[in-house]
């Protein structure tokens, strides 16, 4: 039932990186754009942790970790840049 | 065979959460409304896939794992920053200021007045 159940959760994580995908390209703004770029490391986030759980290994973890913070500080990074045309003033 | 039950509805939530989140932000037609999904719903799907993660490790292999908690705390806590410059960055973007309500205060809004705290910094 697990098994059932873990690929249900990565086909739904897929299909939603996949929209994020589309509003990537697709997007009519930029802060559109950023956001849908953000959520795709949320969802890849999701996925690192449903391929530990498919494997039944804890080595992955690190990596979503370091997805986290480098897509927080890229997302803010981003509209820093947007408010002020600068990162680092 | 209850702990199974209980990680397989929480993968199952965290798939859906992460599916409706996705599917806001592609279909719903303001910006700002387009926040909602990805900073809410993606977010508790996220947490309860690794909640899920947790119990599993525990429950089914013994051990104890601290690594998705830390993800889960850390997203939780950085999702509204993400929120809040997003909207800000539409704010400045796309808005006039006299589209906005007033604030009710000496000071306007903080996206269009710049920075108050580089300005007493340049009179010092």
């Amino acid at each position: 039932m697990m098994t059932y159940a873990l690929l249900f959760a990565i086909g739904c994580f897929g299909i939603a990186l996949l929209m994020n995908l589309w509003v990537v390209l697709r997007a009519p703004g930029l802060p559109d754009k950023v956001l849908a770029a953000d959520t795709m490391v949320i969802n890849i986030i999701a996925l690192i942790v449903l391929h530990g759980l498919l494997t039944g290994s804890g080595v992955n973890f690190e990596a979503a970790m370091l997805f986290a913070m480098t897509g927080f500080v890229s997302t803010v990074a981003f509209s820093k840049f947007m408010l002020r045309g600068n990162i680092i003033e | 065979m209850i702990a199974e039950i209980v990680i397989s509805a929480l993968l199952v939530l965290g798939g859906l959460f992460g599916l409706v989140g996705s599917f806001g932000l592609l279909k719903l037609n303001d910006p700002m409304k387009r926040l909602h999904g990805p900073t809410k719903a993606t977010t508790v799907g996220v947490g309860a896939t690794l909640v899920a993660s947790v119990l599993y490790f525990k429950l089914v292999q013994g051990l104890v794992t601290w690594q998705e908690l830390l993800i889960v705390v850390f997203l939780f806590i950085t999702s509204p920053v993400t929120a809040l410059f997003l909207a800000k960055a539409h704010l400045h973007r796309n808005m006039k200021p006299s589209d906005l309500p007033p604030t009710g205060t000496a000071r306007g809004w903080a996206t269009f007045d710049g920075d108050p705290g580089d300005r007493d910094a340049r009179h010092l």
